[in-house]
C-alpha cells in the first residue's frame, strides 16, 4: 500500500497485550482514513450505548493517507471514541508531529482497548510497543510529563498526553501532543484517563510511500502556491494567527459575548490577533509540513498572570476573554496556557465559566457555593476557575461537568450555550444562519470544524452569500460538512480549504494512493462518513430531537449590533437539510441513501 | 557567482517541509530520517533552524572517510559520498562537528546534501524563504547593510 503504511497497532491495556493488523485496503478506500476510517472501526467494534468511561469503550488514534507526506499541512491525527461530554461519536484533530511520527513508525492507526490495572504509557517504536509504567508521571502535568518521558525514552520522540483534567475525567479533557497541541474537543482525554493511560510516546525512523511520485510532487508544488496566492493563509494566520478573526467577527456582531448575551464586545480591539502580535507574540509556529504557520509562540512579563508557551488561539482567546467579558490579553495567555498544561478544552472550560457566570449574575449561583464572587469581566476569577476545574477542586468540581450539566444542577439548563451537551465556539448563530444550521445538526455537538460556514457567510470564501438569509443554507451546509469529513479523514489541515478544495484534495489521494477515484467518488466517501457518525448518535439513543439550538439561540433577539434583532430560523432550514441529506423527517437516513453509500 | 544553499534561522517555522523535500528527491519517500537538511527545535526557546552542511573547504569527513568514499571534484565546491565506495564505517560521522553527515540504516552508507547538483529541493520547498540558493556572500552582504542602517539612525540621534 502507499500513502497509507498498511498497519495498525492493537493494544489491549486490560490484557497488557498488543498485536499488529493489516489494514483493510477495501474499507481505507471507503472511509479514507482517519476520522472516517477510525470512526468506521468504532462503529464496528463497539456498542454506542456503552458508558463512555467503561473499558469497553475504546480510544483510537488515526492517521490520513497523507498524513507524514510534503502535502500542505499534513500531519494531522484524529482521536476517536465515544464522549463522555456528549455522549455521541468524538473525533478531535490534532496538528503537531505525532501524527507524522506514528506513520514513521509504522502504524496508520492506534486502536487501544480496556483498562490499564494501574497508570500506564505506551512507547511505540519502529513496528513496536512497550506498555510502561506510569505511576510516577500520575499527577504530572502535560509539560512535566513530556519531558519526563522524552528523558526515558527518545529525544527524537513524539508525545501526546493527558493532564491531571484527564486523569480526572474532566469531561471536556483532551489529549495534548507535542505540548502545545491539542486533540481538544468532546473529552477524548477523559476516556485516555478512564483507561489509566497516562501518555503515548511514539518514534519511527520508517518511511511513507508514495504511488506516483511525479504527480505527487506537483499536486504539492501547485498546493503551495494556492496557499501563498490566498491571502487569508499567506498573510493574515501567519501574521497574527488565527486571533486575526477577533476584529473580523466583532465588527459582523457575532462575537459571543458574556455567555451570549451580547454579539458585540466593547473589549474586541484589547484582545485581538493584532494586539496579541504586539504584547505576547514572540514568534510564529508551524505545525509539520505546514506553510501556514498560525502557531503562536507567546509569554508574558507581567507577573501575576506569568507563562511561556503557545497561543491562545482564536477560539481560546474568545472562551475565556469575550465569553467571560475579559479584556487582559495576559490573563487569557495565562488561563489557556493552565488549559495546555492541565489538559483540557479551553472552549468547553470559558463556555463553562462563562455560564457559571451567567448563573451568578442572576442570583442562581452565590459566593457561598463558588467560595467568591464571579462576576463576568474579573480576570483574576476566570484564571482561578480555569484552575480548580482542571484540578477538580471546590467549585471546580461542578465546572468540571460542563455546562450543561452545571445549569441543569441548578435548575436552568436554558444558560448553557450548548448543543448536544457540547458548547459553543467563537460565533453567535443569530450572525450567521448557516452556522446556526451546523451547530445544530454536527454530529459532535456545537462545533466550528464540522462544516465551517462562517467561511461563505462572513469571510466570503468561496463566494460571499447573506448571513442572514436561510435560503440555500442547507445545501451549503451539507456540502461543507461533507468536505471537512474528507479534509479530516485525510490527513491535511483544515485551513488549508481557505486556499485549496476537494479538486486538489483529489490529486493528493489519487498520487499517494495510486487508487483512482473521481470527485463524485470522494464527495461520496465525506457523505458516507457523515452518515456513518449519524448512525452511531441513533445508535446511541441521540436522535433528531436533539438537533436543537438553545432558546436563547432561536428564541432572544441579539440585542445590538449588525445581527440586532436576529435569532436563528432553524425550523426554516432543518427540514430541507434533512431531506438534501435523505433522512426522514425525524433525521434518520433513508433505507435508500444508505445503500446508494454503501452504508445498508 | 557561486551559489550555495544559506540559512536564515529567524524565518524558521520548524515546518520540516526541507526535510520532507530532500528524502523523497533522494529516496522516493517521505522519511526524515533519510533527509540531508534536519531541522532542530527547541520549542521553548522559541527557536528552530534547519541544519544542513555547508561544505567545509577542508572537509572533516573526507579527512576521515579510510575508504575513500567521500570526495571533491576539481574546482567544484560540493563534498560528495560515492555510494559505491562507502563502507558504512561511522567514521564521517565522528569526524563532522555539525551531524550534517548521517548513516543511513536501511542503506547502510554515509548520507550528505549534494545541493542537487544545483538545484536544491529543499530549498523550492521551504515557504518562508529560511532555506535559499545565492551567492555565498549575500548572507554576510545583508548583515552589514543591516549594522549599516542601525548605524545611520543612531548617529542620526547623536548629532546636534
Amino acid at each position: 500500500m502507499k500513502g497509507w503504511v498498511g498497519k495498525i497497532l492493537r493494544v489491549d491495556l486490560t490484557k497488557g497485550e498488543w498485536k499488529v493488523e493489516e489494514l483493510d485496503r477495501n474499507l481505507a478506500q471507503q472511509f479514507i482514513g482517519g476520522r472516517g476510517l477510525g470512526s468506521k472501526i468504532l462503529f464496528d467494534e463497539i456498542d454506542p450505548r456503552i458508558d463512555p468511561f467503561s473499558p469497553d469503550n475504546k480510544l483510537i488514534m488515526a492517521t490520513g493517507p497523507l498524513t507524514g507526506t510534503s502535502a500542505s499541512a499534513a500531519g494531522r491525527y484524529m482521536a476517536i471514541t465515544k464522549s463522555p461530554l456528549t455522549g455521541t461519536i468524538a473525533c478531535s484533530n490534532s496538528g503537531g508531529h505525532f501524527g507524522a511520527e506514528l506513520k514513521f513508525a509504522g502504524f496508520d492507526l492506534l486502536i487501544i482497548e480496556g483498562k490499564a490495572k494501574e497508570p500506564v504509557y505506551l512507547y511505540v517504536e519502529d513496528g513496536r510497543v512497550e506498555i510502561r509504567e506510569a505511576k510516577h508521571l500520575w499527577g504530572k502535568t502535560t509539560h512535566e510529563a513530556t519531558d519526563q518521558i522524552l528523558s526515558e525514552t527518545d529525544i527524537d520522540a513524539r508525545v501526546a498526553c493527558i493532564g491531571p483534567a484527564g486523569e480526572k475525567l474532566v469531561r471536556f479533557a483532551c489529549i495534548i501532543n507535542d505540548k502545545h497541541r491539542a486533540a481538544g474537543r468532546s473529552g477524548v482525554g477523559a476516556v485516555m484517563g478512564s483507561k489509566y493511560l497516562k501518555a503515548v510516546a511514539v518514534r519511527g525512523t520508517g518511511s511513507v510511500g508514495i504511488a506516483n511520485k511525479e504527480a505527487f510532487r506537483k499536486a504539492t508544488l501547485d498546493g503551495f502556491q494556492k496557499v501563498k496566492a490566498n491571502p487569508v493563509t499567506s498573510t493574515g494566520l501567519p501574521t497574527y494567527g488565527t486571533a486575526v478573526l477577533v476584529n473580523v467577527i466583532n465588527q459582523h456582531g457575532l462575537f459571543p459575548t458574556r455567555n451570549f448575551q451580547e454579539g458585540v464586545f466593547e473589549g474586541a480591539e484589547k484582545i485581538s490577533g493584532e494586539s496579541m502580535a504586539e504584547q505576547i507574540l514572540i514568534r510564529n509556529r508551524a505545525c509539520f509540513a505546514c506553510p501556514i504557520a498560525c502557531g503562536r509562540v507567546t509569554k508574558t512579563s507581567n507577573p501575576k498572570y506569568a507563562y511561556s508557551g503557545e497561543g491562545p488561539e482564536y477560539e481560546s482567546d474568545w472562551s475565556l476573554g469575550a465569553c467571560c467579558g475579559v479584556d487582559q490579553i495576559d490573563a487569557i495567555g495565562r488561563a489557556n496556557y493552565l488549559c495546555d498544561t492541565l489538559g483540557m478544552d479551553p472552549i468547553s472550560a470559558g463556555v463553562t465559566i462563562a455560564c457559571s457566570m451567567e448563573l451568578f449574575q442572576r442570583g442562581i449561583l452565590t459566593s457561598k457555593e463558588v467560595g467568591r464572587s464571579l462576576n463576568f469581566g474579573d480576570a483574576d476569577a476566570m484564571v482561578e476557575m480555569v484552575k480548580a476545574t482542571g484540578y477538580r477542586e471546590g467549585f471546580g468540581d461542578a465546572l468540571a461537568e460542563g455546562s450543561y450539566r452545571l445549569a441543569e444542577r441548578y435548575g436552568h439548563p436554558e444558560y448553557s450555550m450548548s448543543v448536544k451537551k457540547q458548547e459553543f465556539p467563537a460565533y453567535d448563530g443569530r450572525g450567521a444562519q448557516g452556522m446556526g444550521l451546523q451547530y445544530a445538526t454536527s454530529n459532535r455537538g456545537a462545533c466550528h470544524v464540522r462544516g465551517y460556514m462562517i467561511s461563505p457567510e462572513i469571510l466570503g470564501a468561496p463566494q460571499k452569500l447573506d448571513p442572514f438569509e436561510t435560503e440555500e443554507k442547507a445545501g451549503w451546509t451539507k456540502a461543507f460538512q461533507d468536505t471537512t469529513a474528507i479534509v479530516d479523514s485525510s490527513g491535511i489541515c483544515l485551513f488549508n480549504t481557505f486556499a485549496i478544495g476537494t479538486p486538489e484534495i483529489l490529486e493528493y489521494l489519487k498520487a499517494a494512493t495510486g487508487l483512482e477515484m473521481s470527485l463524485e467518488d470522494l464527495m461520496k466517501a465525506g457523505e458516507r462518513i457523515w452518515n456513518l457518525e449519524r448512525l452511531f448518535n441513533l445508535k446511541a439513543g441521540i436522535t433528531g430531537k436533539e438537533d436543537r439550538l438553545p432558546d436563547r439561540i432561536v428564541k432572544e433577539p441579539m440585542p445590538e449590533g449588525p445581527a440586532k434583532g436576529k435569532v436563528v430560523e432553524l425550523d426554516k432550514m432543518l427540514p430541507e437539510y434533512y431531506e438534501l441529506r435523505g433522512w426522514d423527517r425525524d433525521g434518520v437516513p433513508t433505507k435508500e441513501r444508505l445503500k446508494t453509500l454503501g452504508l445498508e | 557567482m557561486i551559489k550555495k544553499i544559506s540559512v536564515y534561522p529567524e524565518k524558521c517555522t520548524a515546518c520540516r517541509l526541507c526535510e520532507l523535500a530532500c528524502s523523497f528527491k533522494k529516496i522516493g519517500e517521505f522519511n526524515p530520517v533519510a533527509s540531508r537538511v534536519r531541522v532542530s527545535m527547541f520549542g521553548e526557546d522559541a527557536f528552530y533552524t534547519p541544519i544542513i552542511c555547508t561544505q567545509c573547504d577542508e572537509a572533516w569527513c573526507m579527512k576521515a572517510c579510510p575508504s575513500g568514499a567521500i570526495t571533491r571534484d576539481a574546482g567544484a565546491r560540493v563534498v560528495k559520498v560515492n555510494r559505491e565506495r562507502c563502507v558504512g564505517c561511522r567514521m564521517c560521522t565522528l569526524a563532522c562537528p555539525f551531524g550534517t553527515i548521517t548513516y543511513y540504516a536501511p542503506e547502510g552508507k554515509a548520507i550528505k546534501c549534494d545541493e542537487c547538483d544545483g538545484q536544491p529541493e529543499c530549498v523550492l520547498f521551504c515557504p518562508t524563504g529560511a532555506l535559499k540558493y545565492e551567492e555565498e556572500s549575500t548572507p554576510t552582504r545583508l548583515k552589514r547593510m543591516e549594522t549599516a542602517r542601525k548605524l545611520e539612525s543612531s548617529s542620526k540621534e547623536v548629532q546636534p
